[in-house]
């Protein structure tokens, strides 16, 4: 089980890191939201693998699943997913106030023709 | 168990949902009570930062828990001497908001002013890397609004690299804090400081990995180059009162690298021996050198602004780097004055803006209220280029002092020089470009409608070069105390005990338990 939620996560990072070099505001938040997905996982497994076992104290059990991760887990999770609708939100102002959805700064020069030619 | 540790937290929390909630449409009641929250918030930081002047270091734990497994606020030398710096500082850049009208260009500046001014405090005072995280994501969010405030294409464009950046940034700072978790199984600061050491050298694979994601974070916090990219477009882009504060913004990760590598991954632990210096100390230097170069090449006022806050962050980084009691008390010592220098630079350009077309560092025609401004601009250019009499040389000699006697000395020195004369150029270009070319064009034939800034914009400017004076006046206390809290921080004993032995709800044996 360790080698496969390793490699969900190595697969899941190596694709948002792809995707977030993209430089285009839809590819680049996909990317993140993927990476936040492989860090979740990867926080949730900080703690061990455990399968079946309660994450609180209880009568006749000897194994116990870490709890504070998943606590962890619960905090990135929240701030991830607003973050997310955040940066969608002002992604999607500035693509819709200069028609132009690249992350990264264009040349001067075509920023004024564009804005010539609109 | 003092409770005043968690008002500076506390207080603005309570505060910006206020001004959301019953003050919506009264910016009026929303200043005064921003300005008077930001008023208490200086009063109580100062009580703080002299209750702990003696060396004691006061503990709170939340909800009575005991340190490992409860959150605690922790308040040193260090945390408190910050705290104070940035309600001060924020106090001028509330007038200046006040003041040229900034806070009415759009909705909810006040509020995201104080869960700025929370998540700051927060960072600063927290005992614990988790919260550290969960501050800093407070402020970035409060950023974020205040960022894009007042709207506009470049500004919103710059908001979403600097959203992105910082959200990537976030993202790591988890990996960090899961690999620590997963090789130590706690997060609290002053326990990780006491499990690090005990990790046999075979197995330091893990805690490795875990400090250099950790110094990676902390230094996109503090635009150390290569991780720079997203400082100057928000910076420049961003409101000037905004900018301003954010200047503190930077500090708050070199403060992060501060604390975390003096007391969790000390110098002369052989797990992260050769971070420092093999690392970031070239880095710090070499965004010293981008920094400086960038102020020359600029070709807009707020841009050359941002490149100075780059420069300045690598001088404070380069005095961090090389890690003795000295370097860091040099680096307290310019931290305070970078943060107030670049404050008022920002506010400056935003003076200069006012009346002119733009920030483009060409001749225009001059305009009202020109003499006052290039004034403040000529100090606060000495200020941030270090030239004598302000404190920014005052702080340069104190890094080139520290950098004596260590093996890179040739380097820092050589660096520290040539960047400074290079700004120095930088600055006496600007300026000129900006005032004294001026009287060299002609007035236009229709005059524009004069318009000046107000008289409580130049307040907030004069008082924080006026701080700076007092920062240059009282250097030696300033710089005894800096040494004092660095030989603090590199006993970090006290702290530790402190927060891992003192007990709480459920962990003391009772009697006969």
């Amino acid at each position: 089980m360790e080698l496969i939620v390793a490699s969900a996560i190595g697969i899941l990072t190596a694709g948002g890191i792809y995707l977030m070099l993209r430089l285009r505001t839809f590819p680049v938040i996909l990317g993140l939201s993927l990476l936040t997905y492989a860090v979740n996982v990867f926080l949730f497994a900080s703690g061990r693998l455990t399968i079946g076992a309660p994450p609180v104290l209880r009568d006749d059990m000897t194994v116990y699943t870490d709890p504070l991760p998943q606590a962890l887990v619960l905090t990135a999770i929240v701030i991830s997913f607003g973050m997310t609708a955040v940066v969608v939100m002002i992604g999607l102002g500035a693509f819709l106030g200069s028609d132009d959805d690249h992350v990264d700064d264009q040349p001067e020069d075509e920023d004024e023709q564009t804005e010539g030619q609109s | 168990m003092t409770h005043w540790i968690i008002a500076p937290i506390i207080l603005p929390a309570l505060l910006a949902p206020f001004i959301v909630l019953a003050a919506r449409y009264h910016i009026g009641i929303q200043r005064v009570f921003s300005l008077a929250g930001v008023l208490a918030l200086i009063v109580i930081a100062a009580g703080l930062a002299w209750q702990v002047s003696d060396g004691t270091v006061l503990l709170y734990q939340l909800s009575d828990w005991a340190a490992p497994f409860g959150i605690v606020l922790v308040g040193d030398r260090l945390s408190t001497l910050m705290v104070l710096l940035t309600v001060i500082l924020a106090l001028f850049v509330l007038l200046y908001a006040i003041g040229s009208g900034w806070d009415e260009r759009g909705r909810h500046f006040h509020a995201l002013f104080q869960f700025q001014l929370m998540g700051i405090t927060g960072a600063f005072l927290t005992g614990d890397l988790f919260n550290l995280f969960v501050f800093f994501e407070v402020l970035l969010i409060a950023s974020y609004g205040l960022m894009i405030h007042a709207g506009g294409n470049a500004r919103l464009r710059a908001g979403v690299q600097y959203v992105l950046f910082n959200l990537i940034g976030s993202t790591l700072f988890l990996f960090a804090l899961g690999s620590i978790y997963a090789e130590t199984g706690t997060l609290n600061m002053a326990d990780l400081a006491r499990r690090v050491t005990l990790i046999g050298p075979e197995e330091t694979v893990g805690i490795r990995v875990a400090a250099v994601l950790l110094l990676l974070v902390f230094a996109i916090k503090a635009a150390v180059v290569p991780l720079h990219f997203w400082l100057p477009s928000s910076y420049a882009e961003a409101p000037a009162p905004v900018a301003a504060l954010f200047a503190i913004m930077t500090k708050v990760g070199a403060y992060a690298i501060i604390r975390v590598y003096t007391m969790i991954f000390p110098p002369d632990l052989e797990v992260t021996s050769g971070l420092h210096d093999f690392w970031l100390l070239p880095a710090a230097l070499v965004s010293l050198a981008i920094g400086m170069v960038g102020v020359l090449a600029a070709k807009r006022l707020d841009r050359l602004v941002a490149f100075s806050i780059i420069g300045s962050m690598g001088m404070v980084m380069v005095s961090i780097a090389l890690f003795t009691p000295a370097g860091i008390a040099a680096a307290l010592y310019y931290i305070v004055h970078s943060t107030l220098a670049g404050a008022a630079l920002f506010l400056i350009s935003d003076l200069v803006r006012t009346g002119r077309a733009n920030l483009d560092l060409t001749p225009q025609p001059p305009v009202m209220g020109t003499a006052l401004t290039a004034g403040l601009f000529f100090a606060g250019a000495i200020a941030m280029a270090g030239l004598p009499p302000l404190s920014g040389f005052l702080g340069k000699l104190l890094v080139l002092d520290a950098a004596f006697g260590t093996d890179l000395v040739v380097w820092v020195w050589a660096v520290v020089l040539i960047s400074s004369l290079i700004s120095i150029l930088g600055f006496a270009r600007a300026g000129s470009l900006l005032f004294w070319k001026a009287h060299s064009i002609e007035m236009p034939a229709e005059p524009t409608e004069a318009v000046r800034p107000t008289a409580l914009s130049y307040v907030a400017v004069g008082g924080l070069i006026s701080l700076l004076t007092a920062h240059t006046v009282f250097a030696g206390q300033v710089h005894g105390y800096t040494t004092i809290m660095a030989a603090q921080l590199f006993a970090p004993d006290t702290y530790v005990s402190t927060v891992v032995d003192t007990p709480g709800k459920l962990s003391e044996p009772k009697e006969g338990y």
